[in-house]
């Protein structure tokens, strides 16, 4: 506590201080303080707590095994900094703000801080490791088969879902029957009890811990089993086709001395380039293999000034804020003068009302985006049948924007409606009823009392609206996926927003850049930041946050 | 919807003028609401149509059911794991939405009664945190989350815990803020009436404060139970598992591929999505009434 202590005669005291505080000796307040400790109250104590320790325990020793010291460390940390915060007498406030704030550091916090970090760096496809890794990938990438090597029956499998687990090679040799499990990892050996041969072709038909893949699976992620390669020692195993696979040699090498990529059959040499983590030839050609290198300030100036990147920034930003001002002013309006037609004591059936009006909020919302694109559709979406209309919604600019804001409006004014009912109620009637006694009209009380107070309690609320809508990436891909676009320009859309913008950029057609895609959403949240501050300047002489 | 039949069938003028009166203060609210109500429901009964129109494909459904089938339904079931998916989903969302809440609760209860060093600047940061695109904090995320389900295997991807943990990490978020906000309209006597009368700060909490914040607890367990049933993209990283999946990861999936086609399956399970949801929302119905804080404090 650290509350200042108010001079002797201070007007009225600061809302919420501790009132125990006034005046009253320390002794007897810790006197009272421990007195209403009551049995029920130590028992969920002592089981919280022990709990705690429980956790910790269950956490600690996959911990040692791994030999995790760090984390270690802040597992005994945070659990020893638990038990002396819930067995002391002080830090009130602490005791109830540690509980979510554990949370928020761990999985809110840290993932936001890591991405940051990675703003600084060129992390993404082709720059994902060390240059170890790199070094490996070049090599393997480059197997070739060469007359003798080992030709295995290949079967493909995985351990999650068929259409989308990660990929292994079941690998059966058919001198010695000997049986692999294979992946990007490397080649590790089955127990032949553990797996069903087939008599007739010598391929696994059965393997304990894997879904096998049936042909159609196969070939449909054909990609996939190409793209995949099994490191061994001698080389690597690739398949050919989705029944045979076979064991090859590297091409390419890794020379230590001259730090540089050689390939054996042309002579051509690659050198490594610590600047931009990436094997470099003498006529500039890069591999495709490389490693992740801190890039310092690089992303942050193609933001600025890349013409491909910072070209059509300014227009998507003006749209971005057009689209979360308008989603949230909308939807506020909306669901605000619905709460106030419906908050009357002579009001019947308002429960009626209440429950079909949230409806569209109960819905799933991204079904209902999708639901939405379909009944936009020009030929036989719903509102053109509906109303006789032939607009082609998101083929314009202006008409996919409104189309947009539509949707937003519908799914959003629920919440609205929901918050603005939730604070009217806490409007004590009182006042609303002495600005009637006082001769005020409706709408002259409602805007010198219940407006005020409405916002007061839903400013917050509002400027967390726009903060989500700001970045929402689920209202535009599930409906107009950033279009329409114009022929010239592919790369950004009318309704694109910064941060679909920014995906079509970094996880689009160029492959992952995670680097700059952490640089453009820092940029972002800058943006929202900043607004956010500039409201609640404006809004701070309603906020008691201050006192 | 006729109200005009409650009213006595009389045509007498101190009857009509009674009845013009009604109108001004009670009868457009009627209209409003109704109009609210129409603009709400219009979707929703084309997914209705869609469900239940036996052909299944989006081009032959109309506004109005043209046909009365279950085949979307029994396809669904027989076709999809949609039954893990609404297990998986009611689990996590009841979960992570009470704890949450509880969460929430615990933290806007200290922001909004005590004063102590850090509070503006950690009611700040919560806002702040909170405008990181999360989304695009989703690679840090996926790494994190492989060392732990290394680690842990029953907290890790394709577990309803690891993404429970998750969404804790969001539990301070804008509902603080809001809930902060409803313990400040709360007269500050009770607290302090409790105090002098011997309560600790925890008695106080629980036994005075959310009783008389019910309504908020009830529209934020609401919001949470919500957003945790359409939380889509770090689902759809975590769940590769058919039968870990959640409903929004499993019946996106639905409609990835074969969009047409699947239409009918498709909004039978928007429908059956929405039935937890809604029941929750009729749960809390009786909490979020009017007039439990006017009243509290005489004076």
């Amino acid at each position: 506590m650290s509350a200042p202590l108010s001079g002797p005669g201070s007007a009225p005291q600061a809302p919420g201080r501790e009132p125990v505080r006034r005046g009253l000796p320390r002794t007897s307040r810790t006197a009272r303080q421990d007195a209403p400790i009551t049995a029920t109250g130590l028992v969920v104590k002592v089981v919280l707590l022990g709990l705690v320790a429980g956790i910790a325990i269950w956490a600690a020793f996959p911990l040692i095994e791994a030999e995790h010291w760090i984390g270690l460390g802040i597992l005994v940390a945070t659990t020893a900094g638990l038990f002396y915060l819930y067995l002391s007498r002080r830090h009130i406030p602490a005791k109830y703000l540690v509980p979510g704030t554990l949370f928020l550091i761990a999985f809110q916090v840290f993932p936001v801080l890591y991405t940051a970090s990675t703003a600084f760096t060129n992390f993404g496809d082709g720059h994902r490791g060390s240059k170890d890794d790199a070094i490996v990938a070049v090599q393997t990438s480059s197997v070739k088969q060469v007359p003798g090597s080992t030709e295995y029956n290949l079967t493909i499998a995985t351990k999650g879902d068929p259409a989308t687990g990660a990929l292994v090679f079941l690998l059966s040799d058919p001198k010695t029957k000997d049986v692999f499990a294979g992946d990007a990892e490397g080649l590790r050996k089955l127990d032949a009890a553990d797996v069903e041969l087939s008599s007739l072709s010598g391929k696994i038909t059965a393997a304990d811990g894997y879904t096998l893949l049936n042909i159609g699976q196969a070939s449909s992620r054909s990609d996939a089993v190409t793209a995949l390669i099994v490191p061994t020692d001698e080389g690597a195993i690739r398949s050919n086709g989705l029944t045979r696979a076979y064991e090859g040699k590297a091409v390419r090498a890794y020379d230590a001395g001259c730090d540089c990529v050689k390939d054996s059959e042309t002579g051509k040499t690659w050198t490594a380039d610590e600047g931009s983590g990436s094997f470099v030839a003498a006529d500039g050609e890069r591999l495709a293999q490389g490693w992740k290198v801190d890039v310092g300030l690089k992303n942050f100036g193609a933001v600025l000034t890349d013409p491909n990147i910072s070209g059509p920034f300014f227009g998507t930003l003006a749209w971005n804020f057009a689209f979360a001002i308008g989603s949230t002013g909308l939807t506020f309006l909306l669901g605000m003068a619905i709460a106030l037609a419906l908050h009357s004591p002579r009001m019947r059936g308002t429960n009626f009302y209440r429950v079909l009006l949230i409806l569209p909020y109960a819905m799933p919302s991204f079904a209902m985006l999708l639901i939405w694109r379909d009944m936009f559709n020009t030929d036989f979406g719903l509102l053109n049948n509906l109303f006789g209309l032939n607009v082609d919604w998101f083929g314009g600019s202006w008409s996919a924007r409104i189309a947009v804001l539509l949707v937003q409006l519908w799914l959003g004014y629920p919440y609205m409606f929901l918050v603005a009912t939730g604070a009217l109620q806490a409007i004590p009637r009182e006042l609303t009823e002495a600005t009637s006694v006082d001769g005020a009209s409706p709408w002259q009380s409602f805007r010198a009392v219940t407006l005020p107070l409405l916002l007061v309690a839903l400013s917050p609320l509002l400027i967390a609206s726009f903060a989500f809508n700001f970045n929402n990436v689920n209202a535009i891909l599930f409906t107009t996926e950033g279009g329409p676009f114009a022929p010239d320009n592919p790369r950004n859309g009318a309704t694109d927003l910064l941060i679909t913008y920014t995906y079509r950029l970094a996880f689009g057609a160029q492959g992952a850049e995670f680097g700059l895609a952490a640089t453009v959403s820092i940029f972002i949240f800058a943006i929202v930041a900043t607004v956010s501050a500039i409201s609640f300047r404006r809004t701070r002489k309603q906020e008691e946050v201050y006192s | 919807m006729t109200t005009i039949a409650k009213t006595p069938a009389a045509t007498r003028t101190p009857a009509r003028r009674s009845r013009g009166r009604w109108f001004a203060q009670v009868g457009w609210r009627h209209v409003v609401g109704v109009l609210a109500v129409a603009f709400s429901l219009f979707p929703i009964l084309f997914v209705i149509s869609a469900a239940f129109n036996p052909l299944g494909t989006l081009s032959s459904t109309e506004l109005l059911p043209t046909g009365a089938s279950l085949e979307n339904f029994t396809n669904l079931f027989d076709r999809t794991a949609f039954g893990h998916w609404f297990l998986n989903s009611l689990l996590l969302a009841g979960v992570a939405s009470f704890a949450s809440i509880f969460l929430s609760s615990l933290a806007a209860y200290a922001f909004s009664r005590m004063r102590f060093a850090g509070r503006r600047v950690g009611l700040l940061a919560l806002l702040l945190i909170q405008m990181f695109p999360q989304f695009l904090a989703i690679v840090a995320i996926f790494l994190i989350f492989t060392t732990l389900t290394d680690l842990y295997p029953s907290i890790g991807f394709n577990t309803p815990w690891g993404l429970f943990l998750l969404y804790m990490g969001g539990a301070l978020g804008a509902n603080t803020w809001l809930m902060k906000g409803f313990f400040d309209t709360l007269p500050k006597e009770l607290d302090e009436s409790a105090t002098m009368d011997g309560a600790s700060h925890v008695q106080v909490f629980f036994r005075i404060m959310l009783p008389l914040v019910a309504p908020i607890l009830a529209v934020t367990g609401l919001l949470a139970f919500i957003g945790s049933i359409n939380e889509f993209i770090i689902a759809n990283v975590f769940l590769t598992e058919p039968e870990a999946k959640t409903l929004a990861v499993g019946m996106y999936g639905l409609v990835a591929g074969e969009r047409n086609n699947n239409f009918g399956m498709f909004a039978a399970g928007t429908l059956l999505t929405a039935i937890p949801t809604v029941l929750v929302f009729q749960l809390l119905q009786r909490y979020i009434v009017s007039g439990l804080t006017s009243g509290a404090v005489k004076g």
